[in-house]
């Protein structure tokens, strides 16, 4: 040991780590770190790895349930669908990285929420992407969306997992930090699903999959920091994606996995062979000693804490059964992969690292663990805004009005992202970007059931009310999903805040998690997987609160998928829900009065349900002939998807009570467009009303029009708008 | 029937390949690695869709020098029939098998869309069960379709009949609208657009049902 350097305190700081974290290491440690074991610290107590500022507020969210297998602290959540199946999923961010160098930030994103999803045993079905980006006239839009996409298309495609669905958002507050959130949804058996904890001693520790470079060194410390003017100056930190070597990780380790020889597999994320190996001993109880010469290296003279921080990506740490090493030699190597035998679990509960014959770590592994900081940051409340008057807004051209927000960036098709994505490999895409359902919907191969899967966060609520707005992300999920014919199962979420150091940004945090939670508790909708990315600030400004809800719904049978493409001439338009005309932070407001005031619409969680429970039953009895769920630009803005969908223009009436901006375009929550048979109108409006529901017919399908009250814009003309606008953008440059 | 779908590292369309063989054309259908030497006694080759080594050279070249090209060849000389779909078609190119390139799309993006297919020759063993001069429609997913061959060449494949499918709105720049095209012998066949990701009404049109039925048919 007398050969390393030891580190010193300034060596910590420049690492983020704070004084009162320097002292506990020494505590421990009885001595001073070197510069190895300084670094492990570093990263394993980064934000990014310890959850340090979230961790207390995170336990508020409801973990379990009647379908939950696994909750959060694996490497993804896992739910039962029945059958001896699971369903793993989550969604992670790769913001930071994405800002810098968009097309391998996106595309590592989507590599490593796919290793967080097979690292369990499960196949990945499904990608699905939320994306938020800033105002489409700031210089660096452009360039940026048009990297994301190719990334996450890059090595989506390349995989060979369908890209089913997403939201993508533009806006002036994330100018400085885009949000780039990637969910992967999996399918497994039960009986052969994997975790992390290493347990026994004398097991063989096996490094599979690309080798290690410089590249990625210090990607967690990054993500739990500010960006500043010099952030292109971290470009060297942003990995490098290769998905044909994530294929056949993906082929190779579910193979192995059918032969029984694995004890735990992780995949080498954030804090690459550092956190996976101590996350697998800590929770094995044992200890780990690796022999850093034998880790396949991609560049010379790589030192052990450039290979300890290194996050070259698709790389697998493996616990094996001792003396199984031949099979999985034999698997990887026909994989054309490499494969190394680097160490073994021990009974010291330590981390021992050599190198060149050296001992250049040796620490203990459970304070990592047990002493990591857990933090009760100061935090304050998000001052309440005003409630806006539904006939405040009394000059409204209901049509105009509607052809520019379904132009508005938001609202905008997304077509030219989405055609550049796979969505149909693997055959078993139902719904995806573009079919006109509320979510994507992917069959469980082989079977007649389905998976119904969104993402969904309203920013504009959540920056006005952090706790409403975690709630109605939540209920939005929910509602997707119920429009779509699926029982709701659970959710995954991704957090992006800005700097928890600052108690109003720490305020949006605590608030929304607790709105998340009343929401998830509410609708038995509870977390199983989670990640949390803050510091989206640069140069002091932060992001708008943006707590995306990524849910995994089943539909028991495939055919019974309700969209809102299949209106028909002729049909009844019924609107399911209580409209007060709620116009506070809306999409309305923003985009035609240039106004963002107002409180966000409130929900009323019993409600909510009982209204999804009603329209859940009448898609399972086939009452309904499409159905759209209301979230921005209101009755509008989803009837004339609706109307684009079905390739039928409609007409719906004017309110007697409401200005018309407050009826066609007001954000009231909890509800739904039913579309029925003109003769069963009647018979389902009753049977809202009796239970205890708000319902009325509002309107019907007819002509190539959409007429809101006198007010009317021809089908063509809506589609050239909404279709537009985005690819105007992009090939305008 | 009985047909071999080739895996090399990267194919991701040989599950879909598989099942739509086995369910559509009602094959007996096994799966060949790359690395082996010799087929299993088949009536079809199909070399799915996928990103063959990554597509990191050019598209399917790696694969087009794989031990199992040779037994390939040597089948389609047998005169057994051989089908690639996408990367399928860029290997079928890349070996020589099939005439012209597949060169980077005219719009430079990876598409993914359904697209309008004019059914120029139903008499192929791939193709009897579309009707004559018909058009159908059948998913494209990729990022190098954009199809290329000399002025005779093109004129070869035209007076011969062997452009088998056309593009109604050309998505890639494709010389010609070309989609899929046939050998002189007309046994070995090339196509981009996905026909197994179209033959099931629960995942979109069902363009591609009548090339797996000419399969089914082929062998009766």
């Amino acid at each position: 040991m007398s050969e390393v350097k030891l580190a010193n305190f300034e060596q910590a700081r420049e690492l983020g780590l704070s004084k009162s974290e320097w002292n506990v290491i020494l505590k421990r440690m009885g001595r001073q770190p070197n510069e190895t074991e300084l670094g492990i610290f570093s990263v394993m107590w980064s934000e990014h790895c310890s959850y340090k500022s979230s961790r207390r507020h995170l336990r508020k969210l409801p973990t379990t349930g009647s379908c939950v297998i696994c909750g959060p602290g694996e490497n993804a959540g896992v739910i039962d669908i029945g059958d001896g199946l699971a369903c793993i999923f989550k969604m992670e961010s790769h913001n930071h990285p994405s800002y810098i160098e968009p097309y391998q930030g996106a595309a590592t994103g989507v590599g490593g929420i796919m290793r967080d999803v097979f690292t369990m045993g499960a196949r990945p079905v499904a990608l699905l992407n939320s994306l938020r980006f800033g105002a489409p006239e700031h210089p660096k839009t452009r360039s940026l969306v048009s990297g994301v996409v190719a990334g996450i298309g890059g090595y989506g495609n390349c995989v060979g997992v369908p890209t089913v669905g997403g939201e993508t958002n533009f806006y002036a507050g994330y100018n400085g930090n885009i949000l780039v959130n990637a969910m992967c949804v999996g399918i497994a058996e039960q009986n052969s699903i994997f975790y992390s904890a290493a347990k026994g001693a004398g097991n063989s520790v096996l490094y599979v999959g690309a080798k290690t470079g410089r590249d990625g060194i210090h990607g967690a410390t990054m993500a739990s920091a500010e960006f500043d003017d010099q952030t292109e100056a971290k470009r060297p930190t942003v990995q490098v994606g290769d998905p044909f070597t994530e294929k056949r990780l993906i082929e190779a380790c579910l193979e192995l996995m059918q032969t029984g020889c694995i004890i735990a597999i992780q995949d080498m994320g954030a804090a690459g062979l550092t956190s996976s190996s101590i996350e697998m001993a800590d929770k094995g109880g044992v200890g780990i000693a690796i022999d850093l010469d034998c880790v396949p290296q991609r560049e010379t003279g790589m030192t052990p804490v450039e290979m300890m921080l290194s996050e070259s990506q698709e790389r697998m740490l493996i616990v094996l059964c001792q003396g199984q090493e031949a099979i999985a030699q034999d698997i990887f190597e026909r994989w054309e992969l490499d494969v190394a035998l680097i160490g073994s679990t021990t009974d010291t509960g330590q981390m021992v690292l050599r190198h060149k014959g050296d001992i250049v770590c040796d620490i203990p592994i459970a304070p990592l663990g047990d002493d990591a900081p857990n933090y009760d940051r100061p935090w304050k409340d998000t001052p309440q805004h005003a409630k806006t008057a539904a006939n405040e807004i009394t000059a409204c051209n209901s049509a105009k009005a509607l052809q520019t927000l379904m132009k508005s960036p938001d609202m905008a098709s997304k077509r030219w992202i989405w055609e550049q994505y796979d969505r149909h490999v693997m055959a078993d895409t139902i719904k995806a970007s573009g079919s006109a359902a509320d979510a994507a919907i992917v069959r469980v191969h082989g079977t007649k059931k389905a998976l119904a899967i969104s993402s969904d966060c309203t920013p504009r609520y959540v920056t006005a009310d952090p706790y409403e707005g975690g709630k109605q992300a939540v209920a939005e999920c929910w509602r997707n999903l119920i429009a779509t014919g699926a029982k709701p199962l659970a959710v995954t979420d991704c957090l992006n805040f800005g700097n928890p150091e600052r108690p109003e940004i720490m305020g949006q945090f605590v608030r929304s998690i607790e709105g998340m939670a009343e929401a998830c508790t509410a609708l038995d909708f509870p977390v199983v997987s989670g990640n949390v990315s803050l510091y989206n600030e640069t140069n002091g400004v932060a992001i708008p609160p943006t707590p995306v809800i990524g849910g995994v719904g089943l539909l028991n049978d495939v055919a019974l998928a309700m969209g809102f493409g299949t209106a028909r001439a002729g049909d009844a338009l019924i609107l399911l829900g209580q409209t007060t005309g709620w116009l506070g932070a809306s999409l309305f407001l923003r985009e035609m009065e240039g106004r963002e005031d107002g409180a966000p619409p409130p929900i009323d969680l019993e409600m909510e349900r009982r209204t999804g429970v009603f329209v859940s039953d009448a898609i399972q009895a086939k009452r309904l002939r499409a159905v759209h769920d209301l979230s921005d630009g209101g009755l509008g803005c989803a009837a004339a998807e609706l109307a684009l969908a079905s390739e039928c223009g409609l007409h719906l009436h004017a309110s007697p009570d409401l200005s018309a901006a407050a009826w066609f375009f007001g954000e009231d929550q909890g509800r739904y467009l039913l579309v029925v048979a003109a003769d069963s109108a009647a018979s389902i409006i009753e049977d809202a009303k009796a239970a205890g529901l708000h319902a009325e017919h509002v309107g019907a399908m007819d002509g190539e029009s959409v007429h809101l009250g006198d007010t009317s814009l021809p089908l063509d003309l809506l589609r050239q708008n909404h279709e537009g606008w985005l690819p105007d953008y992009m090939e305008d440059a | 029937m009985k047909a071999a779908v080739i895996v090399f590292p990267g194919s991701n369309c040989d599950r879909d390949a598989l099942c739509a063989l086995r369910d559509y054309a009602t094959c007996d259908v096994s799966r060949v690695w790359h690395r082996d030497t010799d087929l299993p006694r088949v009536d079809l080759v199909f070399i799915p869709g996928g990103f063959s080594y990554g597509d990191y050279l050019r598209s399917g070249a790696v694969a087009a020098r794989s031990p199992i090209m040779s037994a390939i060849k040597a089948h389609a000389t047998r005169g057994g029939l051989v089908a690639g779909i996408c990367n399928g078609f860029q290997i079928l190119t890349e070996t020589r098998m099939l005439p012209g390139a597949l060169m980077r799309n005219a719009g430079l993006k990876f598409v993914c869309k359904s697209i309008d297919l004019n059914v120029e020759n139903t008499q192929t063993p791939f193709t009897r069960a579309y009707k004559g001069n018909s058009s159908t429609s059948i998913p494209i997913a990729h990022h190098d379709g954009n199809f290329f061959a000399d002025k005779q060449t093109l004129e070869r494949l035209e007076g011969e009949g062997q452009v088998v499918f056309r593009y109604g709105h050309n998505p890639n720049g494709s010389s010609r609208d070309i989609a899929g095209i046939i050998n002189k012998k007309g046994n070995v066949f090339g196509m981009m657009p996905h026909p197994e990701r179209a033959v099931d009404p629960l995942t979109g049109k069902t363009g591609g049902l009548a090339f797996f039925e000419s399969l089914a048919g082929a062998f009766q």
